[in-house]
């Protein structure tokens, strides 16, 4: 292709791409740079039904003198990254410093909370992008080979988890595994323990989000792995075949191989959506037992005092965890496109 | 499928005309300016709104926007010039972000010129200006299952010390299995209770006169303890249950005893959703008491409606004409008399209210206004169920959540 038609092609999408990715994520790093204005506080008389009190208010007056002279607040630098909400770097010095062992510095990292939810989100990632991805393919495999008139029915059948909206799916399942709920008193049985509840046991809460997170994306990398499976030259299958392999040998060393460039596609967008694990936590209302950043993000949204700016670092400090967990990946593909044929 | 809609619809159409039939003849004088109000979804703010457009109907614009999720729209919607939202309907503690963000305008000029017939107690002042003006109260308060209590041989209880007594008796005679309930879902709602708790201890979260918080004392422990020792008799999961899962609770039989939104106990004493068993003998009891402090462990609410800043005079005019017609005693008939404890005069109390206004009586304390008090609340609601589920002592969980106070504090400019 010829430059200039190159550019005129990738020119709408260019600045797409600008508006809506690059510009957005410009102002929320500079939103993390700053903080609220120091508030004017008065003490003031508040009266109403249910008698008066003296308390404290903003002097909206004096507030907005500040606010009109610095519109986008006071310059933080990096304070917000710092403060205990997030890196928490002065916390973490004292409890290096103080702790008895490496056991309990670990518990004093569990209870900052960044580094509690960093511990969750890394550990659904780890856990659920694997078996996502192992699950998906077989999936695609057993799908495959099912005759012709069931397949329409049974690739329907596989990717309802997929179809059905995060929200409503995790919620289905809440209710399922409730201590009355179908799944809660089936484990109670299994368990031969009357007061189990998943709901209320950090681990089994955990395994549930994980559960539900494979369940939930195992049909994209289904999916796509069928699509691959479709591919896969039946030639060199025939010939495997009559060298002898089975058909474990023919799966290990004909579609596997084949497959891995589809592999490095699904890991790399498993990937980006475990690390951004939200929905689950909200539907499961697993706050007290799990934390994600992105459900850190929300937290900070929706109290009745919105904290931009530490939303804003957070938001980076996720931007920040995916390039760092993609980089692996990118840098192989990178590789691989790089090298001449 | 297709039935089910038909009925759904019907139910809705029928809701809409009730609330029309209502409102009808209310008609006012208001032939120009916009109203359009954004607020909670629940039976009496309904019929506030339907009043008050219904009172609008010859303005330019009179629109209502009813949503369980009005606190994260209602800064947004009236942040513009012109604002979208010309009133939010809002309490106690949702009116200090629209202070905080400077949205609201003071209402003294629009009250002495239309609003002559509000008395003085409905007017919420904040430093002798009037934001506000509240129609309903709130509180949460105890309720409980006559026929339990009775069953067991045990009166009514009126402090959380006899609540745990109760609950002991209840489950050592094998009547239920988890006898309290509570919203204790891990966020606003556990905050709340502690919030409730804390106050009914006698303790004070902030250093008097300061944005420094301090509830890492004895007070605060005994709160966590009583919070802890309740927990012990509820459903396992009650981390979860916020108040519509505690009510589903209730409302299923599995409970004897909670401590719960006066605003609620409409629904759990109708017929609807429950067993004749149950919801006949639901009853309203006093605000509950922990220690030896004499302040009742619960917090009081109101519910009142505000004027947008950034809306024309004409717009501020019809929104307040309508809105103070919509809360004057004519609203009160036999449809909207038992949906809350309405602060207007001519009001007269069913049993669903008896609850609040033993906690009214009872010298409650109203949920603090302060403007730093919600990023307290948020801190309180991340940490507390870390010491519920017995994962670290009280005084870490009070001071896990003074210290993310207070970085939340210093990053919006309450601290230094």
């Amino acid at each position: 292709m010829k430059h200039s038609s190159f550019f005129w092609f990738v020119l709408p999408s260019a600045f797409l791409m600008l508006l809506f990715i690059a510009m957005p994520i410009a102002s929320v790093v500079t939103q993390s740079l700053y903080t609220a204005h120091e508030q004017v506080i008065v003490e003031v008389k508040n009266c109403g039904p249910f008698g008066c009190k003296t308390e404290q208010s903003v002097d909206q007056e004096a507030t907005k003198a500040l606010r009109d002279a610095q519109p986008l607040g006071k310059f933080a630098g990096l304070d917000i990254y710092t403060d205990r909400n997030h890196l928490a770097v002065g916390e973490l010095r004292t409890a290096w410093v103080n702790a008895d062992g490496l056991p309990d510095f670990g518990n004093a990292l569990m209870n900052l909370p960044f580094y509690k939810a960093l511990t969750f989100t890394l550990t659904y990632t780890a856990i659920v992008t694997p078996l996502t991805l192992i699950l998906g393919f077989m999936i695609a495999v057993a799908i495959n080979s099912v005759p012709k008139a069931f397949k329409g029915p049974t690739i329907f059948i596989s990717l309802l988890p997929f179809i059905v909206t995060p929200l409503v799916g995790s919620l289905v399942l809440f209710w399922m595994v409730d201590a009355r709920g179908i799944l809660g008193t089936g484990l109670q049985w299994l368990a031969n323990d009357p007061t189990l509840s998943v709901k209320a046991n950090t681990a089994l809460m955990w395994i549930m989000l994980m559960f539900y997170g494979v369940w939930h994306s195992a049909p994209f990398a289904f999916v796509i792995y069928y699509a691959g499976l479709q591919t896969v030259n039946s030639e060199t299958l025939e010939a495997a075949m009559i060298d002898g392999a089975s058909r474990w040998e023919r799966i290990r060393y004909v579609v596997v191989p084949h497959l891995l460039p589809l592999t490095t596609f699904i890991a790399l967008i498993q990937l980006m959506d475990n690390f951004r694990v939200f929905e689950p936590i909200v539907s499961f209302s697993a706050q007290a037992h799990a934390t994600s950043l992105s459900y850190a993000i929300y937290n900070d949204l929706t109290g009745e005092t919105r904290l931009l700016s530490s939303a804003a670092a957070t938001s980076v400090l996720t931007i920040i965890g995916v390039a760092i967990l993609l980089s692996p990946v990118l840098i192989r593909t990178y590789r691989d496109f790089g090298t001449p044929k | 499928m297709n039935m089910l809609k038909t009925m759904m619809l019907g139910t809705a159409v029928a809701a809409i005309a009730g609330t029309t039939a209502m409102a009808d003849g209310h008609a006012c004088d208001i032939s120009e300016g916009r109203v359009n109000i954004v607020g909670n979804e629940f039976p009496a703010i309904q019929s506030v709104a339907a009043a008050a457009l219904e009172c609008a109907s010859g303005a330019e614009q009179a629109a209502s926007n009813l949503t369980s999720e009005h606190q994260t729209i209602n800064v947004a919607g009236m942040s513009g010039n012109p604002a979208e939202y010309t009133s939010a309907i809002v309490a106690n503690s949702s009116i200090v972000a629209l202070i905080n963000e400077d949205v609201i305008r003071p209402l003294d000029e629009l009250v002495s010129a239309y609003g002559a017939d509000i008395p003085p107690q409905q007017l919420i002042t904040v430093g002798g200006k009037v934001m506000a003006v509240a129609f309903m109260a709130n509180a949460q308060h105890l309720v409980y299952r006559a026929d339990v209590l009775e069953k067991a041989g045990l009166d009514v209880p009126t402090s959380y010390e006899e609540v745990l007594a109760a609950a002991e008796k209840i489950r050592a005679d094998g009547i239920m299995e988890n006898p309290v309930g509570g919203a204790y879902a891990a966020g606003w709602n556990l905050a709340q209770e502690f919030t409730n708790m804390y106050i009914g201890t006698g303790g004070e979260f902030f250093e008097p006169g300061t944005a420094k918080v301090s509830i890492n004392n004895a007070k605060g422990v005994e709160a966590l303890e009583m919070m802890k020792a309740l927990t012990a008799y509820m459903n396992p999961d009650y981390l979860t249950h916020d108040s519509n899962a505690t009510s589903a609770e209730w409302e299923a039989g599995n409970v004897a005893l909670m401590n719960m939104w006066g605003s609620r106990t409409g629904v759990l004493m109708d017929e609807e959703g429950a067993t004749e068993e149950v919801y006949s003998n639901t009853k309203a009891g006093g605000p509950l008491t922990v220690g030896d402090s004499g302040t009742p462990a619960t917090t009081l609410w109101w519910d009142g409606w505000t004027v947008a800043k950034n809306i024309s005079d004409a717009d501020a005019a019809a929104t307040f004409k309508s809105l103070a017609k919509a809360t004057s005693p004519a609203l009160l008939n036999e449809e909207t008399m038992s949906q809350a404890v309405w602060l207007m005069e001519g009001y007269k109390p069913e049993a669903v209210n008896e609850g609040v206004l033993a906690s009214v009586a009872a010298g409650s304390t109203p949920y603090p206004m302060v403007p730093f008090q919600g990023l307290l609340h948020t801190a309180m609601g991340d940490n507390i169920a870390d010491f519920l589920q017995g994962s670290e002592s009280a005084e870490q969980t009070l001071a896990d959540i003074e210290a993310a106070y207070t970085a939340a504090a210093t990053e919006q400019g309450f601290l230094k």
